[in-house]
């Protein structure tokens, strides 16, 4: 197995420097299949974010080396330009804080604004 | 095997003596958990090192697959000044 995690980690590598945002998750963005990575592909969706979506239940080895990859136990996991960013409850308070609106303007990532402003008046 | 919030509790706590550590239990079945740690140490870290800390405290519990904790929902925060 630790074969299997090593060329993960080569290909999680790859990943994250090709594609601006990433997010390995259970399931797809149109078909997540965890409660916590369907909230933050939610998230992205609903804010019309450009990201590579990596569904880790289609590779055991990808969905162990993730966690060696950014030291971080859990699933989902998101990147911004190579960089780990959090899982379900960071990412949920940088929405709810409009930090992640600025982490995004910073990257030069588009993003609707308009819908980041309705998720935070939703969550009042 | 599900666990106990005084097991979290105290597996933190190794890590963590001095923090103020709530543990709330949100679904009843010992696996879906919430956790709000204060400390000190906190302080000056970004809240994925903070995070990052408390799992490792937490010693392979969360691993998912294998993890006897399914979900924890973190909250951590340094002391207000």
């Amino acid at each position: 197995m630790t074969d299997a995690i090593e060329t993960a980690k080569g290909q999680i590598q790859d990943t994250v420097t090709a594609n601006d945002v990433v997010l390995f998750m259970k399931g797809t963005k149109t078909m997540p299949q965890c409660g916590f990575s369907s909230r933050v592909a939610g998230v992205l969706n609903y804010m019309s974010v450009d990201y590579a979506d990596v569904n880790v239940l289609a590779d055991e080895g990808i969905r162990q080396g993730i966690k060696d990859f950014s030291d971080w136990p859990t699933i989902p996991q998101l990147y911004i330009k190579g960089e780990f960013v959090g899982g379900c409850d960071i990412v949920t308070e940088m929405t709810l804080s409009g930090e992640l609106d600025t982490m995004l303007d910073e990257n030069g990532i588009t993003f609707d604004k308009d819908a980041a402003d309705k998720i935070r008046e939703a969550n009042g | 095997m599900p666990m106990q919030a005084q097991e979290i509790e105290d597996l933190i706590r190794e890590t963590f003596p001095d923090a103020q550590i709530t543990i709330t239990d949100l679904a009843g079945d010992g696996n879906h958990y919430a956790a709000e740690i204060v400390d000190a140490s906190f302080k000056g870290k970004n809240r994925v090192q903070q995070q990052r800390a408390v799992y490792a405290a937490l010693k392979g519990k969360m691993d998912g697959s294998h993890g006897e904790l399914h979900a924890l929902a973190l909250t951590t925060k340094a002391p207000a000044e």
